[in-house]
């Protein structure tokens, strides 16, 4: 999981620098070699990005519309929306998009509020905080493979999992090869692994809120609870809409564990998307194929985000 | 103005610099393609597999000891990101001069335009086994030092204890035979699971170790008269038959739907009774059970046993910038001496019979020496067309689904469906 951070504006930067000459305005001379200097500031960024993110970007909603293959002495041809109508028809697909879907509505609650309650529990000023919140963070600086991995002997049919749940006298699933809970085992460890990030997301947006409301509600009688659902909760607004959209954007991208643990699953019940486009593209040669899937992904991606935007927009700031 | 000064050479700095570091990234070694400062690069897949790897390694230091003229040189890699090493290389003209290939692989490479015919071997090669020769369109593309067959290992002493049979390659197992020797073993009690078919492993042992059996069965994984169809071969009702006899190796408990990490491990301690592996597990289990190690022919399905064919096999790419040096490489590891020493280091059949006299028990009459019995006899190769790492993948999916409980029937539909349209979209590969 990831975060993209935008550039900011070279104009805000230049706003910044600290001048004794006279306020700098667009359209001067001064206000030009400003906004020059800022955009050479960009260019690296920029170049990278635009070379490495929107060129392949542009190639595969390019490529989605022929039959390239990755291995082929021929070229490849413009077919239309051939792709599209074998995405569509695909039992494997919808499936994906099914896993993928239910994945997301899961996982984002289950690891916000996960996250959340780690974060709260962390933040005193009591010693050994400082332990506690490297620990938690530590799955997030493993790499996702070898944490994969890990799990994979942990799901065992006879792993240290099923061995702990017998002592307590339930009998465990065969985790990972029943179509039934294959999905839940890869949702249990992914939330595991990501929610330290969160927590420390989390943790920022509880600093902010002063402490004053907290002395306030207490001398009012107020519980631990109702204080947490009258001055935390309300508080920690604007982290909670970051953390929605950062947590979903990262869910829909499922791929690593899925197909290191369960190679798309027993029956298709932990394909998803991305895993179907990366098959279909590498181990099967269907460069084209793959392509239109990642246009289909890209569009589901930005429906959902652009939604999400716009409800959870601030009403208040608008006006 | 001070201030202004500084802050265009600052910015100019910071362009030049990133500059500079993003053309590093463009600067190459040196060297035509395939080549590196001189040296002809060879790849191969054996990274992790210290005896063949180091048996490849002495022969290429034999040639460079033996002439002064080319060098080559060894880069290994893992086996199981090999297949797509190699085709990102290619994508990016970047392939080495020799490499290695999986058999199954060698037309689609070949027709992809990876590969180019050898040439001046033709003698040589027309004393390897068929199977270790890569052929397509008439053209030689690769050879192999060896091939491998797959068997059922067990124990003697296992199999007369439970009372069952011990097949030869005249009388094999029949269907129910079989059938009656797993569940004779699951009521002994004795074993974890009656036989591990190695469900764990993942990659090309799926085709390689279970299409046999559909083989067997009467089925196959594409109509090999004009490979344009896979329909009635893959879902016909010989296909079913082995897609229920398959599915009810797990349902009756007699394999693990996903075996261990190790089978030859838990082979060798006990926990399952009959092992179906390749060859190179061979001199292992001699070394442990002596001659109470049996190694037994697979099962016959109805169309008599099958097993799988062709293995690692060596070729030179198109884009070689070395040819002459490439091509003198391939004549000199083709020596019987050499065919012997890789062969017995994976511990397989080797190619040539001269190479066999000199491989320790695969002399004619000893021990292994019926393993090649087994390859003349029972070998089919994958089918020979450049559709086929689309059929391998379609099939190992199939495969895993119809384990996972699935219905037989729309499950191969499914595959035929699949593998007839990626033929007909690549033109049936013409």
């Amino acid at each position: 999981m990831s975060i993209v951070t935008e550039p900011v504006a070279a104009s805000e930067r230049a706003a910044e620098l600290p001048s004794r000459l006279p306020p700098r305005k667009a359209g001067t001379a001064r206000g030009r070699t400003d906004a020059v200097v800022g955009w050479i500031m960009l260019a690296p960024a920029a170049i990278l990005i635009l070379t490495f993110l929107l060129v392949p970007i542009g190639l595969t909603f390019g490529l989605a519309f022929t039959n390239a293959r990755l291995i082929s002495p021929e070229p490849a041809h413009f077919v239309g929306l051939d792709n599209f109508v074998a995405v569509f028809t695909d039992d494997t697909f919808w499936a994906s998009l099914r896993n993928t879907i239910v994945f997301t509505v899961v996982i984002v609650p289950l690891q916000s509020a996960l996250a959340l309650v780690l974060a709260v529990l962390v933040n005193t000023r009591t010693r050994g905080t400082t332990f506690f919140r490297t620990v938690y963070f530590l799955p997030v600086v493993t790499s996702i493979v070898v944490v994969s991995m890990l799990w994979l002997f942990l799901y065992q049919k006879d792993g240290l999992i099923n061995v702990v749940l017998s002592k307590v006298g339930i009998q465990g699933p065969d985790w990972l090869g029943d179509p039934h809970w294959a999905l839940l085992a890869i949702i249990l460890m992914s939330a595991w692994q990501a929610m330290g990030f969160h927590m420390i997301i989390w943790l920022s947006g509880l600093q902010t809120i002063p402490a004053e409301l907290y002395e306030a509600a207490s001398l009012d009688g107020a519980s631990r609870w109702q204080q947490f659902t009258n001055v935390t909760w309300p508080g920690l607004r604007g982290t909670r809409t970051f953390i929605l959209i950062t947590i979903t954007i990262a869910a829909f991208g499922l791929f690593a564990q899925v197909n290191i643990m369960t190679q798309g699953g027993p029956l298709n019940s932990t394909s998803t998307l991305v895993f179907q486009a990366v098959r279909s593209g590498f181990q099967q040669q269907q460069t084209g194929y793959a392509s239109a899937i990642s246009l289909v992904f890209f569009v589901l991606v930005l429906i959902v985000t652009l939604t999400q935007r716009f409800l959870t927009r601030d009403k208040e700031a608008r006006r | 103005m001070r201030t202004k000064t500084h802050r265009k050479l600052m910015a100019a700095g910071v362009i030049v610099a990133t500059t500079a570091l993003a053309l590093t990234g463009c600067a190459k070694a040196g060297g035509s393609a395939g080549t590196s400062g001189g040296e002809l690069v060879m790849w191969t897949h054996n990274a992790g597999n210290k005896a063949e790897l180091g048996a490849v390694q002495k022969i290429v230091s034999d040639f460079n000891k033996s002439q002064s003229t080319y060098k080559v040189k060894v880069q290994a890699f893992p086996q199981d990101s090999y297949n797509q090493s190699v085709t990102a290389a290619a994508a990016s003209k970047k392939l080495p001069c020799i490499m290695d290939i999986d058999g199954p692989n060698v037309p689609n490479w070949a027709w992809a335009g990876y590969l180019q015919p050898l040439t001046g071997l033709d003698s040589t090669l027309s004393k390897f086994l068929p199977s270790t020769v890569g052929k397509y369109n008439g053209k030689t593309y690769s050879y192999g030092y060896y091939d491998v067959v797959l068997a059922m290992i067990s124990r003697k002493s296992t199999l007369d204890a439970a009372g069952i049979r011990i097949p030869t390659l005249d009388k094999p197992w029949t269907k129910t035979e079989f059938d009656d020797a797993l569940a004779k073993l699951k009521a002994s009690g004795k074993f974890q699971y009656p036989a591990d078919f190695m469900t764990g492993s993942t990659g090309e042992w799926w085709p390689y170790a279970y299409s046999p059996f559909l083989q067997s069965a009467g089925g196959d994984l594409i109509n090999r008269s004009d490979y344009k169809s896979a329909d009635g071969a893959l879902n016909g009702p010989a296909a079913l038959d082995w897609a229920h006899w398959f599915q009810g190796l797990v349902s009756n408990g007699y394999i693990a739907k996903k075996s261990g990490a190790a089978s030859d491990q838990d082979f060798m301690n006990g926990k399952t009774g009959i092992l179906y592996d390749g060859s190179w597990a061979a001199d292992e289990m001699s070394k442990k059970f002596g001659s109470d190690v049996v190694l037994l022919p697979s099962v016959d399905l109805g169309k008599g046993p099958k097993i799988g064919g062709a293995s690692w096999q060596w070729g030179v790419s198109k884009t070689c910038g070395n040819t002459a040096g490439a091509m003198a490489y391939m004549k000199f590891a083709a020596a019987d001496k050499y065919v012997a020493q890789v062969a017995k280091a994976a511990g397989t059949i080797p190619a040539t019979a001269a190479a066999a006299a000199q491989v320790p028990g695969y002399g004619p009459g000893e021990v292994n020496a019926k393993l090649r019995d087994f390859s003349q006899k029972q070998a089919v190769v994958r089918p020979v067309t450049p559709g086929y790492p689309f059929i391998a993948t379609t099939f190992t999916k199939a495969a895993q689904d119809i384990i996972n409980g699935g219905d037989p029937k729309s499950i191969l539909d499914q595959a035929v469906k699949d593998i007839d349209a990626n033929q007909k979209s690549n033109n049936y590969f013409k």
